[in-house]
């Protein structure tokens, strides 16, 4: 453990976890498989980021790319400044420029690894899963590439590789492989600044309170992620004038998208009933009728043939 | 319902390889080459979607609008076997043989689509399936459904073989028809739950994206609409084929079932737009609903293109008037497709700045499979007894009058 991260250890004090592999293993019941049946009121594993201590440096982009391996676009000049998330940059810092001089401040982008993600609740396969420590993370044997994820997405995170003719999903899994590894997100552990805190949701909500509380001055009163979309285990504090909301994030009221599903799905095939009452009515319906027919059509003489009209007049010969 | 040796149907018969033929062949291949090409590039260099609009034309038109056309053999079989209006049953062949086509090339169209399909294999793992997703609920019914489609023609086989010259052929009909005849209930059953449900849930796709589709589609209510979207749609896909065919190879229009049928479509569009329109008033404002722009105005253009026909379609004298009826089934063809896709794409709202429009080669890829689907109907009238027979020379179609 470097100087760095040991002095994140002593700043995110009571995070005692930090250094040791999976800090919540066993504190959960989600699994990879059936994420249907998740505990949404688990916390999970996330950040905390401090846009008043953030200068814009962007070593967490390079970070990022240099730990996930994401290579740099063929035509890249000595600057590299992506626009936008994209599959080749999961991470970045944007400048938010208020209407009047001065008032600026950065913002990181990355997924918000979501208590109750979109992109989950979408993917047909489980391809996109939430790990158990709550890490929101994308299986390449699961996906068959439909961008569900894309659409149901309020933050536009998941990006699809549309150059490639094996493309992947792409986007930030809070550096997984870094965290078997006893270790941590590689922009929280290179960040100059220690603008990104990482921990617990719940460990990261009571240290943002913990700061806009003892500096009220310095922060604006808002804790974006504390209840956005139902809540989102990345978290935002801004200083005092700047609405963290208002950093380039969607506006979002408090429910989770998935429940806009559920609430109507959920009702109409609640245990499959209504279904599987469909299905059964319809069976027995159109046996009936069938059943009906052949009989008329036994009296009428003419087997084979049914006389179908509304009036059970035969066909007036225009018909034909 | 019965056996259909009392209707008259007929294979249409002549070449198969006419010159319409061949230039739909042409825009097929091309289709076909471009698909081959995407896989070889990546879904980007042949198309325009992005990852703020990932959904385009693939999904939308050749899936979304296009099964919705393909809907006839679910709507119509709904009508003869559940609701038991047999008369329609002249009818039910080519509407099942157009729902075969629509459906078929629209799976072909999405596994274009999809960046991994080799991953489709999951779909016979239903242990990695997530049964929270409503995509995966469309990906099982309407795989489920294309078998069920052929399968709705089993008994018509079945008739068919047991009076074929080949003995046995007769035999294997003897044996297993009376199997057939007793479970059939149950296929057609299935073959009309299937569609009732992935075609509400093409509608529930987007209640996922929230805040992101425009608040003039994004409603609890948008299963229904897209369901009672499809009948409408999959009868007038049933009107233009059965009248196209009926112009182009004098084969028997159905006037008076056609005109019937247009009156059970303006019912349906009735209760469409009562819905609709008592969803958004009671949702949302007057200044919402009219004060959004492009979107009010699309809003109003979808809502003229499917009053305009519900409502002329009510009157027996334009449904009595095969010309009428055919041009209002056109109408409802491009108001349900418009519906279709301002509830999926155009009132999809990823943010500021990202716009879509897709690119030619993604529109070959679609226009390819459109083609297909159409030479496909072509070929099955021509080998197959699917319409009815063709007219003595000299004899015109009456209009349907006295509906």
């Amino acid at each position: 453990m470097d100087r760095r991260s040991v002095l994140k250890s002593m700043v995110m004090a009571g995070a005692a976890a930090m250094g040791a592999p999976n800090p919540l293993a066993g504190s959960t019941k989600q699994g990879q498989g059936g994420h249907g049946d998740h505990d949404f009121s688990v916390e999970g594993l996330g950040m905390l980021y401090d846009a008043t201590l953030c200068i814009g440096c962007k070593v967490c982009m390079v970070a990022c790319r240099e730990s996930n391996g994401l290579e740099l676009p063929p035509d890249t000049d000595l600057w590299y400044d992506p626009p936008d998330l994209s599959s080749e940059a999961i991470t970045i810092i944007k400048l938010y420029e208020g209407e009047e001089g001065g008032d600026f401040s950065f913002v990181k982008r990355q997924c918000m690894h979501c208590v109750d993600p979109a992109c989950v609740a979408a993917c047909p396969f489980t391809a996109m899963y939430k790990a158990e420590d709550g890490v929101v993370s994308w299986d390449p044997e699961r996906c068959v590439g439909c961008r569900y994820c894309e659409i149901g997405c309020p933050f536009n995170v998941p990006k699809f590789e549309w150059e490639s003719r094996n493309p992947r999903i792409v986007k930030c899994q809070l550096c997984s492989h870094r965290l078997a590894e006893g270790g941590i997100p590689a922009c929280v552990e290179e960040c100059p600044r220690d603008a990104i805190l990482f921990g617990t949701r719940e460990e990261l909500l009571e240290e943002a309170r913990r700061r806009i509380a003892t500096e009220p001055d310095r922060y604006h009163p808002r804790i974006y992620g504390e209840h956005e979309a139902g809540g989102t285990q990345v978290l935002y504090i801004s200083r005092a004038g700047i609405d963290p909301g208002d950093l380039g994030l969607p506006a979002l009221d408090d429910t989770p998208l998935p429940e806009n599903v559920r609430n109507v799905q959920g009702i109409l095939y609640k245990g499959m009933i209504a279904p599987l009452a469909l299905y059964a009515a319809l069976g027995f319906t159109i046996a009936k009728n069938r059943k009906a027919a052949r009989e008329d059509a036994e009296e009428a003489g003419t087997v084979g043939y049914t006389p179908y009209d509304d009036d059970g007049s035969p066909p007036r010969e225009n018909d034909r | 319902m019965s056996s259909h040796q009392d209707e008259r149907l007929a294979a249409v018969g002549g070449p198969i390889w006419t010159p319409v033929f061949k230039v739909l062949a042409i825009v097929a291949i091309s289709g076909v080459i471009v698909s081959l090409w995407r896989f070889w590039v990546g879904i980007g260099p042949a198309s325009a979607l992005t990852d703020a609009y990932p959904w385009g034309s693939w999904k939308i038109l050749n899936v979304i609008v296009l099964t919705a056309l393909g809907s006839g053999g679910y709507a119509l079989a709904l009508l003869v076997y559940v609701l038991n209006k047999g008369m329609y049953h002249p009818l039910v062949r080519t509407a099942i043989l157009t729902s075969a086509v629509g459906y078929t090339t629209g799976v072909i169209a999405l596994v274009v689509d999809i960046g991994r399909p080799w991953n489709m294999v999951n779909m016979a793992r239903p242990w990695e399936w997530n049964l929270h997703s409503v995509l995966l609920e469309i990906a099982v019914c309407v795989s489920a459904y294309m078998i069920f489609l052929w399968l709705e023609m089993g008994e018509p086989i079945i008739e068919g073989w047991a009076q074929a010259k080949d003995t046995r052929l007769r035999a294997v009909a003897r044996k297993i028809g009376p199997y057939v005849h007793k479970y059939f209930p149950w296929v057609i059953a299935t073959a009309v739950l299937l569609p009732t449900l992935h075609q509400s849930s093409l509608g529930s796709l987007f209640l996922l994206a929230g805040p992101r589709l425009h608040p003039l589609w994004q409603t609890p209510f948008i299963p229904l609409l897209f369901l009672l979207s499809c009948y409408a749609m999959g009868y007038a896909a049933v009107v233009i084929a059965t009248y196209l065919s009926a112009y182009v190879w004098d084969t028997d229009p159905h006037h008076r079932m056609v005109a019937k049928l247009s009156k059970v479509m303006a019912w349906v569009l009735v209760v469409f737009l009562v819905i609709r329109w008592a969803d958004v008033l009671n949702r949302l404002s007057v200044a919402e609903i009219f004060g959004s722009g492009t979107y009010t105005w699309l809003f109003l253009i979808e809502t003229m293109f499917l009053a305009v026909p519900g409502l002329a379609l009510l009157s027996m004298k334009v449904r009595g008037d095969p010309g009428s009826s055919f041009r209002m089934a056109m109408i409802i063809v491009v108001g349900g497709g418009l519906y279709r896709l301002n509830a999926a794409l155009i009132g999809f709202m990823p943010g500021d700045g990202f716009s879509y429009f897709p690119s030619v080669l993604e529109l070959t890829i679609t226009f390819g499979f459109v083609a297909m689907g159409i030479m496909g109907y072509l070929y099955f009238v021509k080998r197959f007894p699917i319409l009815g027979e063709r007219l003595p020379a000299g004899r015109t179609a009456e209009p349907g009058a006295n509906v």
